[in-house]
């Protein structure tokens, strides 16, 4: 595949962690990665439990560093260096290029599920109004009742809270989608709606990168699987 | 990208053998929220007199951005230039609300008094916009004309925070501003800090040594020990995976922040 079609793409990325605390403990976890996906495709990162598949995700996020190697990205027509972008530039990065839905809600405190799903369309400059419809939109589709969307989902099941995350990283169609076990704690019926989305997201141009434990979920919405191996294996 | 609000560069202050400040650079841009976490003693209160020019560094300088794009070092501008930043483009939320009270005057009196030193003269005005800036921090109106002293503690720090932002500052320091509460009203006084800075979009540099709150408020983190700034970078990155030895520690002595 050419780079230039990439969404996203990497080069070398090798990421240990060293725990200080542990008297200098390094845990390699991932070498070499060499990872590519285009706009309109979603590819599934494999690989056993522990291989670093999460790891790799949230390096692409810019919330994990890099450690060797380089992520580049295409960010309002221009191929960017996430490596390379400061705080104030990778927070611009993903405020219009990049969303990640990660495997659990982190709640704000008093803040209700429909203003945490428009927070990120507003944030974008999107009017307030239009913002809370769409958000409304989403999550009706994804079956939270409207009686719950005033509320902070801090006392809302597992399975809500990762709807109301999920509408709120789906919400403003970012090109570039990081999922990180999107529909763990979903039942039948909200795993087809995610399948849905999904679809759409890439009919409209977006490149996904997902990590999907449900093998079914996954053969129906990725293009092709990027394998993560334990480091030692992959040597 | 647009210029820093604040900028500042080669930092140094000493007190006695103490190295208050070793060599700090940071800067802060419109809108933004930083926060400068660290423990007790590592030149964090130190660091913001110093910005908002409340006292002299040893060496380094800070230059201040005006709205028209002029900057201005903030240890050379003279007191006056530097007491009307203050009272317009700056505001100061200190730990005890009693430093940024006027505990002799009314709570309408104390929002109301920063908008006259602004300017503002019609009376009828002044009051309702107090009315309504009480309502914003959750203040019962009805309490407009008590004295802040029959205030409980998170009342009068939400008082301050009125006070403060009232005249729409550009940038806000902010030293501990939930310390000394309990944690139920910490809490509730973050969120409340949460909503009205972004509502206002106003940049804020807050001292706190409480993790939780700065991964709440903040999108990018200094941490600082023995005077030195041993970590930075966004909020999320710095404590998802905190590089040095030290913010590991921090981290790890925090239950899921
Ligand atoms: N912040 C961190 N600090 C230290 N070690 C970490 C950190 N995050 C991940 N690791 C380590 O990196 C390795 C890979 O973990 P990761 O979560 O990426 O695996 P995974 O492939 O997503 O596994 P699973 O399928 O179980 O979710 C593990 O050994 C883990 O302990
Ligand atoms: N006016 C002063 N005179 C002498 N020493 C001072 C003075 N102000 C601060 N120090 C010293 O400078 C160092 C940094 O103090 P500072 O108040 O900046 O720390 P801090 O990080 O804000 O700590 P805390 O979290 O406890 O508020 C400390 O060792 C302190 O004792
Ligand atoms: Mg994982
Ligand atoms: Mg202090």
């Amino acid at each position: 595949m050419s780079i230039s079609e990439s969404a996203l793409w990497t080069e070398g990325l090798g990421k240990s962690f060293r725990l200080h605390l542990q008297g200098g403990l390094r845990i390699p976890v991932l070498a070499d990665v060499d990872l590519a996906v285009k706009p309109g495709e979603c590819v599934a990162l494999s690989g056993p439990s522990g291989a670093g598949k999460s790891t790799l995700m949230r390096c692409l996020y810019g919330n994990y560093g890099a450690e060797q190697g380089r992520i580049w990205l295409r960010h309002q027509g221009a191929p960017v260096e996430l490596t390379a972008a400061d705080a104030r530039a990778t927070r611009e990065i993903r405020r219009h290029t990049l969303g990640y839905v990660s495997q659990f809600l982190r709640v704000i405190p008093r803040v209700g599920a429909l203003d945490i799903v428009a927070e990120p369309l507003i944030a974008r400059g999107a009017a307030p109004d239009a913002a809370r419809a769409r958000a409304r939109e989403l999550l009706l589709r994804l079956n939270l009742p409207e009686r719950l969307h005033h509320l902070p989902p801090a006392t809302f099941s597992g399975g809500e809270q990762q709807r109301v995350n999920l509408a709120r990283g789906f919400a403003p169609g970012y090109p570039l989608l990081l999922l990180d076990e999107p529909t763990a704690s979903l039942d039948a019926a909200n795993r087809a709606v995610v399948i849905g989305l999904i679809g759409e997201a890439k009919q409209a141009g977006a490149a996904l990168i997902g990590i999907f434990h449900d093998v079914e979920v996954r053969d129906q919405v990725a293009d092709r699987l990027f394998e993560v191996l334990p480091i030692q294996d992959a040597a | 990208m647009s210029a820093p609000l604040l900028e500042a560069k080669g930092l140094n202050l000493a007190f006695g053998a103490v190295r208050a400040l070793d060599d700090v650079a940071i800067d802060i841009h419109p809108g933004e929220v930083v926060a400068i976490v660290g423990e007790s003693g590592s030149g964090k209160s130190s660091l913001l007199r110093v910005l908002a020019g409340q006292m002299r560094p040893d060496a380094g300088t800070v230059l201040y951005r005006d709205p028209a794009g002029t900057a201005h070092p903030v240890h050379g501008m003279g007191e006056a230039a530097l007491r009307r930043l203050m009272r317009t483009d700056w505001g100061f939320v200190h730990q005890n609300a009693r430093d940024g009270l006027r505990m002799g005057v009314s709570a309408g009196g104390n929002v109301g008094e920063r908008l006259m030193a602004i300017g503002a003269r019609h009376y009828g005005g002044i009051r309702e916009e107090a009315t309504e800036w009480l309502k914003r921090v959750e203040i019962d109106p009805a309490r407009i004309d008590h004295l802040p002293r029959t205030f409980s503690g998170g009342m009068q720090q939400r008082l301050q925070i009125a006070r403060t932002l009232v005249t729409r500052p550009r940038l806000v320091f902010m030293d501990e501003p939930t310390g000394g509460l309990d944690v139920s009203v910490q809490a509730r006084l973050l969120d409340l800090i949460r909503a009205l800075v972004a509502d206002l979009g106003i940049a804020v540099l807050l001292v706190t040594h409480d993790i939780a709150a700065a991964r709440l408020l903040a999108h990018r983190i200094l941490v600082m020990r023995r005077g030195q700034v041993v970590e930075h970078g966004l909020t999320d990155r710095v404590l998802d995976d905190p590089q040095h030895p030290y913010t590991q520690l921090l981290v790890a002595s925090v239950l899921a922040a």
